[in-house]
């Protein structure tokens, strides 16, 4: 097939299917392609974005990170709380401190994982109770409101640079970041280098456990901000926040083309797949579909996003065993 | 080559088994893991005196007999390299169709084989995905998970199903008799356990989920059929989860679009704290039985001493960790030490 040759580049074609999902939507329903209500997606969609980049550089080496959302909300609730203890923190300090918390348990994952060998997805399933527990334990079950929380504290996502929501300027910025990060710097091709095929690398003098520890690290202080933004945004903390949101943060990688056996993945595919879901999400409520629809739709499109990804992975050559092909291609996990 | 050399044949001799050796029984997972269990009945009967009960300790085990018997096929598909985090899912969708047929008047036997069957569909086509497709499955039950949940929350919004036959209520909360108060479910899952036990480590079927997941393309040269097991395994787990989906429908005796939330994970919790190897390969029975034990006790025995619920879910995250860490550590310790 000769079409354009954006298609033929996977994520030329999804940004093509999103957008042509934004317009079908702005058929039913004109006002969700209003820059206002496309604006408001692209904000409701920044926290996505950032955790789905800290996701995927994790997914690159091979790993998983099931505890970045519970990450999230304990980090959210400190913050929280130390704003509540302390009102006169100024806001970077803030920010710094949720940065800085975040990191450390993301460390603590890492440390784990990278330094005592115990499977990545063992790890954080054992991580993500503790911390989901811990929110439990330091508030005492509490809910905070905005009530609260002091109102510079509540303020920052309500900012705008430019006319430019401060929240999406954030996640531009992460993202920019990410971009170089994984493109033009040594661990970055690094982390490619381990997931793509961690014996080569280790040749290569690459140290997965220095790259298991780092990815960890990162995750988990992007997990830390989002976690201030989440509840400074929402104006709520408590136990369940963000509760299951680490497997919508997956199925936005999957639905972006990273491919879960590692090495495989981009900025521009992991945003596009985050992007997917974000107008999933918000354009149910306009053209009148029940919210209780979105599940069912995420899952569907997972499942044909891994298929289309599958298809397009196979590469050429000479097939000598189909069957040991077909597992190949399957089978393993983590 | 020829054995008629002596010196040779020595050469060449393979031992088939490890000599036994008490350091080797000590250093085994489930001696470790009895004496977790010994460890956890001493501390609960200390902390509460109401733990060492018969009839408490039957009915806590009510609270995990679904998962154990989830737990029983997990095992089995971590042990050849898959997992399936659909089945929480999977039990939301199966109890759902048994909640519509209840309220249009279908009896206990239908209800049940409906159950049983939405289970075993899941399953297929959760199976057919990972292999026809040749798909990895982690992904797949992802989607999936959202799919079968997706289709309960679209069916029943925020509306829950409660109308159910007394005889069906009957087996969630059913005991084996009058004269032996213990709960169906978990005799149940000791029978399930000890059927699992026989067919993975007794019967040639058992060998080949451990080749598979050992080596999956030497599997399949050995003539293995991998995906033709795979898939049914994936059927298996399916059907597990249709049963847990009965008895957990018929404990509650209701059906909310939000029921065994989470329980994928606390199930995988249970297989790898019983040893078996996230990697594949290597595990057994006992072992997951013992573990299922432990986590269910703990859980009891900090339940009587008012401890919430969210509090026991760190102490298992934890045990989780240092269990699986403890001896990865010891064991780099000794090499080290070699």
């Amino acid at each position: 097939v000769n079409a354009l040759p954006i298609l033929r580049h996977r994520d030329g074609a999804l940004a093509l299917i999103v957008l042509g999902l934004i317009l079908a939507i702005g058929l039913r329903a004109p006002v969700f392609v209003t820059p206002a209500s496309l604006v408001g997606v692209l904000t409701d969609t920044s926290f996505l974005f950032m955790l789905t980049l800290a996701q995927m550089a994790v997914i690159l080496t091979r790993g998983i990170d099931l505890s970045v959302a519970a990450n999230l909300a304990l980090v959210g609730m400190i913050t929280a709380l130390v704003s509540r203890a302390h009102p006169d923190l100024p806001i970077p300090a803030i920010i710094a401190l949720a940065a800085a918390l975040g990191a450390l348990l993301g460390a603590l994952n890492g440390a784990l994982i990278a330094f005592i060998g115990i499977p990545p997805i063992v790890v954080t399933l054992g991580t993500l109770s503790i911390y989901r527990g811990a929110i439990f334990l330091i508030a005492g079950g509490a809910w905070l409101t905005s009530k609260d929380m002091n109102p510079a504290f509540l303020a920052l996502p309500k900012l705008s640079i430019l006319g430019v929501p401060i929240l999406i300027v954030i996640a531009a910025l992460v993202s920019l970041c990410f971009w170089a990060l994984l493109g033009y710097s040594r661990i970055g091709r690094g982390l490619y280098a381990v997931g793509g095929n961690p014996a080569a690398a280790r040749y290569c003098g690459i140290d997965l456990g220095a790259q298991q520890f780092f990815v960890h690290t990162l995750a988990g202080a992007i997990s830390g901000l989002c976690g201030y933004l989440w509840v400074s945004r929402y104006g709520i903390a408590y136990t369940d926040i963000a509760q299951g949101y680490e497997l919508t943060i997956i199925a936005a990688c999957v639905i972006g083309g990273v491919s879960i056996a590692g090495g495989v993945g981009s900025v521009q595919g992991a945003l596009l797949g985050a992007m997917f879901l974000g107008v999933v999400v918000n354009a149910l409520p306009v053209i009148n579909v029940s919210p209780f629809w979105q599940m069912l739709i995420s899952g569907a499109v997972i499942l044909a996003a891994v298929v289309v990804n599958a298809r397009s992975e196979k590469r050429g050559g000479k097939l000598i065993l189909r069957k040991a092909r077909i597992f190949a291609g399957g089978g393993a996990q983590t | 080559m020829s054995l008629s050399n002596p010196a040779q044949a020595q050469r060449y001799e393979v031992a088939d088994r490890p000599p036994r050796r008490l350091a080797n029984f000590l250093l085994r997972w489930e001696t470790i893991l009895v004496l977790l269990l010994v460890a956890v009945v001493v501390v609960n009967a200390r902390l509460s005196p109401f733990f060492l009960d018969f009839y408490n300790l039957s009915d806590a085990t009510f609270n995990f007999s679904e998962k154990a018997i989830l737990a029983l096929a997990m095992a089995l598909l971590i042990i050849v390299r898959d997992i399936d985090l659909s089945i929480a899912a999977i039990i939301a969708l199966a109890s759902l169709a048994m909640g519509l047929a209840s309220q249009a008047g279908a009896p206990t036997p239908a209800l049940i084989l409906l159950g049983l069957a939405v289970g075993v569909l899941c399953g297929a086509f959760n199976g057919a995905l990972v292999t026809y497709f040749a798909l990895p499955s982690i992904v797949v039950t992802i989607g999936t998970m959202s799919m079968f949940r997706g289709i309960a929350q679209v069916v029943l919004g925020d509306q829950a199903l409660t109308k159910y036959p007394a005889s069906f209520q009957a087996i969630g909360q059913g005991y084996v008799s009058d004269k032996l108060p213990v709960p169906i479910s978990f005799v149940l899952f000791l029978a399930l356990a000890a059927v699992f036990g026989v067919v993975l480590h007794r019967t040639t079927i058992g060998r080949r989920l451990f080749a598979i997941g050992s080596n999956p393309t030497a599997a399949l040269f050995s003539g293995v059929p991998v995906d033709f097991i795979r898939f049914w395994l994936f059927v298996l787990m399916g059907l597990m989860a249709g049963l847990a989906a009965v008895l957990l429908t018929s404990r509650i005796g209701s059906t909310r679009p939000n029921i065994a939330l989470g329980f994928e994970l606390e199930v995988v919790t249970m297989v790898v704290l019983g040893g078996v190897s996230i990697a594949g390969g290597s595990g057994g029975i006992l072992g997951v039985t013992l573990a299922v034990l432990v986590l269910g006790l703990t859980t009891f025995g900090l339940s009587l001493i008012n401890v919430p619920g969210i509090v026991i879910s760190i102490l298992n995250g934890a045990l989780l960790i240092v269990s699986i860490g403890a001896p990865a550590l010891v064991k780099r310790f000794l090499r080290g030490q070699a």
